[in-house]
C-alpha cells in the first residue's frame, strides 16, 4: 500500500512575515512537499480558489485579511470548506487558539514551529483529508450527485419532506426471455449499457435515478433539489430514453441479437421525499400515491402497447409542448377510481 | 561574549532542521526586515496607533524567537501584551539596543 503520510502534497503557506514564510516554506520543502506562499489572507484565498491545494498553513496576524477572516471564508465556501488548515501562530491567549479550532482549523502549532511536530501534524491532516476524500468519492459513486450534495449540505437524517415532483419508472420488456436466450455475461453487459444510456437521458434532463431494480429503475424529478419544469423534464427524458433504446436495438440487430424494448410510466404530484432505512443503511427515495401511480402506469405499458404512459397531471403540465394521446380511464389495482391515462407518442412505438 | 543574545541551542536546532546555508539567507532577511519593524514601533507609538503597534511587536517577537534571540523576543512580547499604554520611548530604545546586540551576533554566526 502506498503510504500517503509520506507522499508529497501541495501546500500553501500564508504568512505576512517574510522570515516566517521563508522558514516554513523551507521546512515543508525539506519534507518533500510542493509549497506555495501568500503574504496575506486575501492572496491566500485567491490562490486556494485557483489551484488545488491539499492543506493550508495559516498565520493569524496578517494585514488585509487576517487568519480568522480566512477561516470564516473557507467555512462558507463549499469547494474549500474541507481543506485542512493548520494554524501556525504566536497568538497570545488560549481564547484565540480555541477560536481558531472553533472556526474549523484542524490544528494549532505555536511559533516557532518545531519541524518534527510540524511533520507529524501535516501527515495526520493529510491522512484525514485522504479518508474524507475517499468517503466523498464513495458517496458520489453510490449516491447520485444530487443526493451527495444534499447529504453534504444538510447532513443525514431519516426524515421526509413534502415536495411536488414527477416520478418515473422504467423497465426492459420481456427481460426474462432475454436473459434465458443469452449467456449471463451478455446480460450483464446489456444491463450496463442500458443503465448507462438511461442515466444519461435522465440526469441530462435534471432527474435523479434513485433505484435500480434488476432490469428497471426509478427516477425522481424535483427532489432532492427542486426542478422548475419537472413534468416536462421527465417526459423529455422518457422520449430520449426510447430513442436511445431504439439506437441500441438497431446495433443489436446488426450483431444478430434480439431487439429490446422499454416501458416508461410518469406521474406528477405531491410526494414525501427523504432518506428511508436505518441509521446504518438508508436510501433516498420518494413515497406516496404519485409514486404508486407511476409504477402502475409503467406496468400498464405492456397492456396498452405504448412505450410511454403519463397521468393527467403530467399531461396538464405539458400543455401543448409535447403531444399526448388520451387513452381513457383505466382501473388500477389499489385505486378506488379509474385513472385517466395518456400516451406520449414516440419513435417507432408512435407508429406501432 | 559574556552574555549571549542568541540562545545557541535554539540556533543550532534551526540550522539542523533548515540547513546552515538556508539559515544564512534567513539571517539576511531578518536583518532587512527587523529595522523597519523598529521604526514602525516608534512611529505608531508616537502616533498612538495601538493595532499596528501591537502587530509590529508581534512580528518582532515571532522572528526573534525563531533565531533564539530570547531576550529580544521577551521584550517584544511585553510590548505586544501591554500595548501603547505601558510602552515608553525608553522601552523602545532598550529594545533597539537589544536588537543591535542580537543582530551583531547573528552576523557573526552567519559569517562563521
Amino acid at each position: 500500500m502506498h503510504d500517503t503520510r509520506h507522499a508529497p502534497a501541495r501546500l500553501l503557506v500564508a504568512d505576512d512575515n517574510k522570515v516566517n514564510r521563508l522558514l516554513l516554506t523551507r521546512s515543508l520543502e525539506l519534507q518533500g512537499h510542493t509549497v506555495a506562499s501568500a503574504p496575506n489572507g486575501r492572496v491566500a484565498l485567491e490562490m486556494l480558489r485557483e489551484g488545488a491545494f491539499d492543506l493550508l498553513l495559516l498565520d493569524m496576524e496578517m494585514p488585509e485579511m487576517n487568519g480568522f477572516e480566512v477561516l470564516e471564508q473557507l467555512a462558507a465556501d463549499r469547494a474549500l470548506r474541507d481543506l485542512p488548515v493548520i494554524v501556525t501562530s504566536s497568538l497570545e491567549g488560549l481564547g484565540n487558539v480555541v477560536r481558531c479550532i472553533e472556526l474549523g482549523a484542524e490544528d494549532y502549532l505555536a511559533k516557532p514551529v518545531n519541524a518534527v511536530l510540524l511533520k507529524a501534524r501535516i501527515g495526520a491532516s493529510l491522512e484525514k483529508k485522504r479518508l474524507r476524500d475517499q468517503q466523498k468519492e464513495l458517496v458520489r459513486r453510490f449516491a447520485t450527485p444530487e443526493v451527495a450534495q444534499d447529504l453534504q449540505q444538510s447532513g443525514f437524517a431519516l426524515a421526509g419532506r413534502r415536495v411536488r415532483g414527477s416520478v418515473m419508472f422504467c423497465d426492459i420488456r420481456n427481460f426474462t426471455a432475454l436473459v434465458e436466450s443469452q449467456p449471463p455475461e451478455e446480460t450483464i453487459e446489456l444491463l450496463n449499457t442500458f443503465y448507462t444510456l438511461m442515466f444519461d437521458a435522465i440526469s441530462g434532463n435534471g432527474g435523479v435515478v434513485n433505484q435500480m431494480i434488476g432490469d428497471g429503475l426509478m427516477a425522481i424529478f424535483g427532489a432532492p433539489l427542486p426542478l422548475a419544469d419537472h413534468a416536462g423534464a421527465a417526459v423529455r427524458a422518457a422520449l430520449e430514453m426510447v430513442e436511445l433504446i431504439e439506437l441500441l436495438g438497431s446495433e443489436r440487430a446488426e450483431a444478430g441479437r434480439a431487439p429490446i424494448r422499454i416501458g416508461i410510466g410518469v406521474a406528477t404530484g405531491e410526494m414525501v421525499a427523504g432518506y428511508t432505512g436505518t441509521q446504518q443503511r438508508a436510501t433516498y427515495t420518494c413515497i406516496g400515491d404519485t409514486v404508486n401511480l407511476a409504477a402502475r402506469l409503467e406496468a400498464h405499458t405492456k397492456i396498452a402497447l405504448r412505450a410511454i404512459l403519463v397521468d393527467a397531471e403530467t399531461c396538464a403540465e405539458l400543455g401543448e409542448r409535447i403531444a399526448t394521446e388520451r387513452l381513457g380511464p383505466v382501473a388500477f389495482r389499489g385505486k378506488a377510481l379509474p385513472v385517466e391515462v395518456f400516451a406520449v407518442p414516440c419513435g417507432a412505438a408512435a407508429s406501432a | 561574549m559574556a552574555t549571549s543574545a542568541i540562545d545557541p541551542a535554539v540556533f543550532a536546532e534551526l540550522q539542523a532542521s533548515a540547513g546552515a546555508d538556508f539559515v544564512r539567507e534567513l539571517i539576511d532577511t531578518f536583518l532587512e526586515e527587523a529595522p523597519p519593524m523598529l521604526v514602525e514601533l516608534r512611529e505608531t507609538l508616537a502616533a498612538g496607533r495601538a493595532e499596528p503597534f501591537r502587530r509590529a511587536a508581534h512580528s518582532l517577537k515571532s522572528n526573534a524567537s525563531t533565531f533564539g534571540a530570547s531576550a529580544l523576543a521577551a521584550m517584544a512580547r511585553e510590548l505586544e501584551l501591554q500595548g501603547l499604554d505601558a510602552a515608553t520611548p525608553a522601552a523602545l530604545a532598550a529594545l533597539a539596543q537589544e536588537y543591535e546586540g542580537a543582530a551583531a551576533e547573528l552576523k557573526a554566526l552567519r559569517d562563521a
